[in-house]
């Protein structure tokens, strides 16, 4: 058994801020119907790569596959009012949770907003996520997790000092306010359970963003102060960054906290003469003569594989890591243990690893435990067998274009 | 509209035991915003972590700590030695009564107290323990020094971040810890709803390096599928093109950096349109960039020479202009783009204002108050808010020791032997 099996979810989202709160779901055992249509597929099957071998299909999308596994799909051609909406409605009757990442106003203008679905379904939940919220001078603003985490402050706090922002890959907000999302909704079933009441959960990504800052939101309101990037640079240790490794482009990261790891850094280094200098001996100086410092602690790294180092470091209690790369995470022994990673087959894709939670649930362990699902692939089976719609009602929406 | 009384919250009846770190301190805060009862044990003498800066007024102190009124307001407060055999007898008292216990120690550690999931859940077995370290409770890293650098690193976010041929690159502002904090609540309330459909309890395993997978997990699917590995690009976006042309993403303006990005799609096509008719108003559109049909423009498969010759125009354009500008017409003229902002910037935004984001709380012990990020959610019934700042070093020994029903004699007594 797994923990939310009994929760019906449908979505009417595409991309990553929508759908990856359901897959959470369907991680954990919910009955998550994604919903798309022929005129409008999911962004992420439309335009967005990478595409299995760069051949564009929209069955061959791995950011769809990474969002979507263990989902049912289906479409429904929203534009063609009034049998859709009313066929949205009574989708929505049959789930306990909607979760709708369109710009805000949309579900409005479809007619499917919460307090039309509160009609045919009184204690619905439904999560609308959205970049700047459903309200305020903003709220029509649509936009990307890209951008949005340089107006929530991120990017401004990511670079070498003096120099241009740096981006953080992907739409990186977008994965807060996932974790938010889902969260919000737990606590609104558990509600529901408790109070027989549903609810309608607004959640800004900005504003779920800012959550992770702030203390420096503080700052800045009590102190005055504007945080701003500092490269990898830490004001409680040094040295604390990122060094060159044997090989091409092969790094790792230290960090020393107190004066008993950098004895001990300098001891695993063989104490060579320059770590005896003054201008080492302690945090205070060694924050002075940092750039020196972090040269020194190079020039010793380099000798060694990134593996190497942080397995000489750990064992005498230092922190420190190899700065995996994109193909290190798929090899990485401690990510391979948990296991992380489920192979799957997926028809157009080929083998396709789909990511675990990052929480085991450890007496109801999670999936995934299927591929994500093709265009359309469960309209048969949902609308006949879980809606429970007729033979000829269901063939006459498909001729319609309705369902399509 | 902000409210000292958490029954408002959803998540009101319940009861969390917070044995945290900073790495798990905004677990214990998300559930303490839905309205739970989070009591925050610290060690007697407070928490590590209140050494953590910036600090109110920049005076290093415990009971100042910014780091520590952020992430753990919304928790009530106690001192307990788990190390003494008293102190553990009290904690099982409180064991009997939570529902939740959120932790960070090392893996093993609370074994040796005789307080692991086991022991824990033969005193209460509906008892969730959230237990929440760099790399879970087993594999080979799981007892590994981690701090925020090590997690980024071995967790690839750092492969990505940073100028090629340069250091890769952290956020300045430590991010794991609240990723983990966020991610390991979805958690604990996914084993609550088991719990709460079974009667059954169970230990959550959570792990900031796969936390921090999601952070820019894109990146990882151009491996898995066609044996591409993403690196750091600096400020340059990658891979929204098959023939590997790169977009520049940060533009140098008047007073700082925009963030904008020549995109494809429906939204990208609209944008830019608008911007070559925002620049062609000032006179700054060349002649090419006006001709050229954007229905047809695709962003996947443009080269890098034509993303080149339609940047240098808009470097020019965005030049002349402020943040403030740009966030105007972008937000007028409905084009995809934010300037980079910093916190002052944030503050000055008035979506914030309009929605009522920022909540101003009481600090009676310093005489003030302070405006802090509020709610991260608004419920249509039921509240998310801060209820209380975050709790002085053993503030609430009393009262909470007073609802187990021990007295102040007792508590008085049991401070003297240095339990609390």
């Amino acid at each position: 058994m797994k923990a939310l099996s009994g929760i019906k979810i449908v979505e009417f989202a595409a991309f990553a801020a929508g759908p990856a709160v359901g897959k959470h779901f369907a991680d954990h055992g919910a009955t998550v119907v994604h919903i798309e249509s022929r005129v409008r597929p999911d962004g992420f099957r439309a335009h967005y790569p990478p595409y299995k071998d760069n051949i564009h299909g929209l069955n061959r999308s791995g950011l769809f596959s990474l969002c979507n596994n263990d989902k049912l799909d289906i479409t429904l051609n929203l534009k063609k009012a009034p049998a859709a909406t009313a066929l949205a409605k009574k989708i929505a009757a049959w789930a306990d949770v909607v979760i709708e990442n369109f710009s805000p106003g949309t579900m409005a203008r479809l007619g499917i907003d919460y307090e039309a679905l509160k009609q045919v379904k009184p204690d619905l939940i439904m999560l609308s996520t959205s970049n700047l919220g459903q309200s305020g001078p903003h709220a029509h603003h649509a936009g990307f997790g890209s951008q949005l985490s340089s107006l929530a402050g991120f990017t401004h706090l990511t670079g070498y000092p003096g120099g241009s922002p740096q981006i953080l890959y992907g739409p990186y907000i977008d994965y807060i306010a996932v974790a938010y999302g889902a969260t919000a909704i737990l606590a609104a079933l558990d509600y529901r359970r408790r109070t027989g009441k549903g609810n309608y959960i607004d959640t800004a990504q900005y504003e779920t963003g800012l959550q992770y800052l702030a203390p420096i939101l503080l700052d800045y309101k009590v102190n005055g102060t504007i945080a701003s990037r500092d490269a990898n640079r830490d004001p409680r240790a040094a040295p604390h960054g990122a060094y060159p490794c044997k090989g091409d482009d092969n790094w790792c990261v230290l960090s020393v906290h107190s004066e008993s790891e950098w004895k001990r850094l300098c001891d695993v280094m063989g104490n060579p003469t320059w770590s005896a200098d003054q201008k080492f001996a302690t945090h205070a100086t060694r924050k002075k003569n940092e750039d020196e410092l972090d040269r020194k602690i190079g020039e010793w790294t380099s000798g060694f594989a990134p593996r190497e180092v942080m397995e000489k470091l750990q064992a005498a209690g230092i922190g420190a890591g190899v700065v995996n790369t994109m193909k290190d995470i798929y090899t990485d022994p401690q990510l391979a243990q948990r296991p992380q990673w489920v192979e799957l087959e997926h028809p157009e894709i080929g083998k396709m690893h789909y990511q675990r939670p990052p929480f085991l649930l450890t007496k109801t362990p999670p999936g995934p435990s299927k591929r994500d699902p093709l265009l359309a692939e469960h309209n048969d089976y949902f609308y006949k067998e879980l809606l429970g719609l007729s033979d000829a009602e269901y063939r006459r929406l498909v001729e319609e274009q309705v369902i399509y | 509209m902000s409210s000292t009384d958490r029954n408002a919250g959803l998540l009101s009846p319940y009861r969390v035991l917070d044995l945290t770190d900073e790495l798990g301190f905004l677990c214990g805060k998300i559930l303490g915003d839905l309205g739970a009862d989070v009591i925050k044990i610290e060690p007697p003498g407070g928490d590590l972590a209140r050494r953590l800066g910036p600090f109110y007024k920049n005076q290093p102190d415990p009971e100042k700590s910014l780091y520590w009124f952020g992430f753990n307001n919304n928790k009530r407060g106690i001192t307990l030695n788990l190390e003494s055999a008293n102190g553990r007898e009290l904690f099982s008292r409180l064991v009997a009564k939570a529902d939740f216990i959120i932790e960070t120690f090392t893996p093993g550690y609370l074994d040796t107290l005789g307080l692991g999931y086991d022991a824990l859940s033969r005193i209460n077995p509906r008892v969730i323990l959230t237990s929440i370290t760099p790399f879970g409770q087993t594999g080979p890293y799981c007892k590994f020094k981690a701090s925020d650098i090590e997690i980024m690193a071995l967790s690839g976010c750092m492969s990505l971040t940073g100028d090629p041929g340069r250091p890769p690159l952290r956020v300045t502002f430590p991010q794991s810890y609240v990723w983990t904090g966020s991610y390991a609540a979805m958690g604990a309330l996914m084993a609550h709803h088991h719990r709460e459909q079974t009667g059954e309890g169970q230990q959550v395993d959570v792990s900031a390096q796969a936390c921090l997978l999601w952070a820019f997990s894109h990146a990882h699917v151009f491996w898995d599928l066609n044996r591409h590995v993403e690196k750091r690009a600096g400020s340059f976006m990658t891979g929204r093109s098959i023939t590997g042309a790169k977009m520049r993403v940060f533009w140098p303006c008047k007073d700082g950096y925009l963030n904008f990005i020549i995109y494809g799609g429906e939204a990208g096509r609209r944008t830019n349109q608008a911007l070559v008719q925002w620049m062609d108003s000032k006179g700054m559109a060349p002649e090419f960039l006006k001709q050229k049909d954007w229905k047809t423009f695709d962003i996947a498969q443009v080269t890098q020479e034509e993303i080149d010759r339609m940047e240098e125009p808009i470097v020019q354009f965005f030049a002349g202009i402020t943040k403030a500008e740009f966030f105007k017409e972008v937000v007028k003229r409905e084009m995809l783009g934010y300037p980079v902002a910093s916190v002052k910037e944030i503050f000055a935004d008035p979506q914030h204002e309009a929605r009522g984001f920022w909540q101003k709380i009481e600090h009676p012990e310093l005489k003030t108050s302070i405006d802090y990020p509020g709610g991260f959610a608004k419920f249509s019934d039921g509240a998310c808010q801060i209820w209380r700042r975050a709790p002085l070093i053993g503030e609430h020994n009393e009262e909470i020791y007073s609802e187990m029903g021990i007295s102040k004699e007792e508590v008085t007594q049991l401070k003297k032997e240095g339990i609390v």
